[in-house]
């Protein structure tokens, strides 16, 4: 390891190629540090797109200097420091169309300017994710900004995650940028009046985040390992920033679990595996008891939000030996609260099917009925695929086939797609030979 | 400080039948949000009702036609220009203005001082 040398500006001498061990720190400090780099190069630029261009040059210089002199003992403030004198820099060379767009940055509260180096206020990265979570950008541009900015994530990568052409989302994170400086959305950290709504914001993208990773919903695969990923790291960095908040806590515990299940929701060739199909003696005991943990913490208050509710959920069936001896009656409990915490018939849908294990499938079919007459779920998904599986088990084979076919209708994930036509395609034979 | 346009977007039919009193009490709710305006830490640079869309004339290179820009259910009838420190105090400010046939649209106007 290195003595943490800051970089000197202008070595002339031809870089050497970097080893595999800088390499490896540099990606790793790229995945850990780029929010803090970024949050505190900000601070000091006082401009998000110049700090940017000069944290990703702090990375790309770093690859050189380090082989040179060493893996510093402390990357974040090495990058820092890095980032923050190529912005003075250029703000010194006069970049004049840069200044007539200044960031709005309110005084911190602390008198004293953060010196060089590594005495970040972990703050800025909170106004950072405010400030891209903001309710007056679309919750497209708050998740393009969100993995662009929080996480450092290119244009190219965003656009691949969401399956849209690179120049759409250069275009979105543009135009998310400009209306940060031109509508003047303040860069700092919500007051208490303000936090619950804001906050909740911020939970809803990272947790889009996982769901779109979790189940893709457009694509051959079902699971986009790295969106998945990059959201939990992001309800970590929230966790601990927020300690705090219950509902941080609820959501970080809510994909940890869901996640914990991964190596077992598809079988070899992709397809998808249900709850009560999967090999449990796979699942990731040490996440499970870390997402139940925390599951606990967020359901101590009176005040359960509903990322703690979900996540409560979550841990009944992740603790559960097996899918018949799923705790099926406290789950309706934990259902009820949280209709109540989050009305919404996507929830309503879930009650009803643990309504079904507790009394039978005909009394799920009895409140998914109720819930088509309302229609608001008239094109989610998973009504018909629920509404098949209850049938299915029910024994009506013919009701449970034309569901199948609905429900095929609905989804565009390749993975779900097979999976309903071969549940189809058995429900035929079925009422066939009836 | 910056400033920024409330646009008043809302219907048109319930204010042609509204009677008197009830053209009072809209007219009362709105010196009420002008106070407001200034206790919220903002101030008022400018506002005015508009006259009806059926008064409007639109000009696309140089056609002149009768009418509004586009025909909407809901119409401008209104503005306040406003000085705000930052968007949120804009939307605080906004969120109080009158629009019971429909709602109010904020706009940062431009700078092109340069400075």
């Amino acid at each position: 390891m290195g003595n943490g040398v800051v970089p000197s500006a202008g070595t002339s001498a031809p870089d050497p190629e970097p080893s595999e061990e800088v390499r490896a720190a540099v990606a790793q400090a790229h995945r850990r540090e780029w929010a803090l780099v970024l949050a505190a190069t900000v601070r000091v630029a006082r401009d998000i797109d110049l700090s940017e261009e000069c944290v990703q040059d702090a990375y790309v210089a770093a690859l050189a200097a380090w082989t040179r002199t060493g893996v510093p003992d402390n990357p974040a403030a090495w990058l820092t420091t890095s980032a923050r004198r190529k912005a003075l820099d250029a703000l010194r060379r006069g970049k004049t169309l840069r200044a007539k767009l200044p960031l709005l940055i309110e005084p911190a509260g602390d008198p004293q300017p953060p010196a060089e180096g590594a005495d970040v206020i972990e703050d800025d990265r909170l106004r950072l994710v405010f400030t891209c979570c903001h309710p007056a950008l679309s919750r497209e541009a708050q998740v393009a900004l969100g993995l662009r900015l929080i996480c450092g994530l290119t244009t190219a990568e965003i656009a691949a995650a969401f399956l849209v052409p690179e120049a759409t989302m250069a275009a979105r994170v543009t135009r998310a940028k400009k209306k940060i400086s031109a509508a003047r959305i303040a860069y700092r950290v919500p007051r208490p009046g303000e936090l619950p709504e804001r906050l909740d914001a911020v939970l809803t993208v990272i947790h889009l985040l996982f769901t779109t990773g979790h189940t893709a919903p457009a694509g051959a695969s079902l699971v986009r390992v790295e969106l998945v990923e990059r959201a939990i790291e992001l309800a970590r960095m929230m966790a601990t920033l927020m300690p705090d908040e219950p509902e941080v806590r609820g959501l970080l515990a809510l994909m940890i679990l869901n996640d914990a299940r991964r190596a077992t929701r598809t079988d070899e060739e992709g397809r998808i595996l249900l709850l009560s199909e999967q090999d449990r003696s796979r699942w990731d005991r040490a996440a499970i008891a870390e997402g139940a943990a925390l599951a606990q913490e967020a359901m101590r208050g009176i005040a359960r939000g509903r990322f703690g509710i979900q996540a409560a959920i979550a841990a009944v069936h992740a603790q559960a030996a097996s899918y018949e001896q799923t705790d099926w009656r406290l789950l309706l409990g934990l259902y009820d609260q949280l209709v109540r915490a989050w009305p919404s018939p996507v929830v309503e849908l879930n009650r009803a099917v643990a309504v079904a294990m507790l009394d039978g499938p005909e009394a799920g079919l009895a409140d998914i009925a109720r819930l088509e007459a309302d229609d608001k779920l008239g094109s989610y998904r998973y009504l018909p695929s629920a509404k098949a599986d209850l049938l299915r088990r029910a024994g009506r084979y013919a009701d449970a086939a034309a569901s199948y076919e609905a429900a095929i209708r609905l989804t565009q994930n390749e993975a779900e797609r097979s999976f309903l036509t071969a549940r189809l395609a058995e429900m035929r034979s079925q009422a066939g030979s009836a | 400080m910056a400033e920024y346009m409330i646009l008043i977007y809302e219907q048109e039919k319930p204010y042609q039948d509204m009677d008197a009193a009830e053209g009072r009490q809209i007219l009362d709710s709105h010196m009420r949000f002008i106070g407001q305006i200034s206790e919220l830490g903002g101030t008022l640079v400018a506002g005015n009702p508009l006259e009806s869309s059926a008064t409007a004339t639109t000009i696309r290179s140089d056609v002149v036609t009768d009418g509004p820009f586009t025909e909407t259910k809901e119409v401008l009838g209104g503005y306040y220009l406003i000085q705000a420190r930052d968007l949120d105090q804009a939307l605080e400010i906004a969120k109080l203005c009158p629009a019971p046939y429909g709602g109010v649209e904020v706009r940062p106007i431009r700078d092109l001082s340069g400075g």
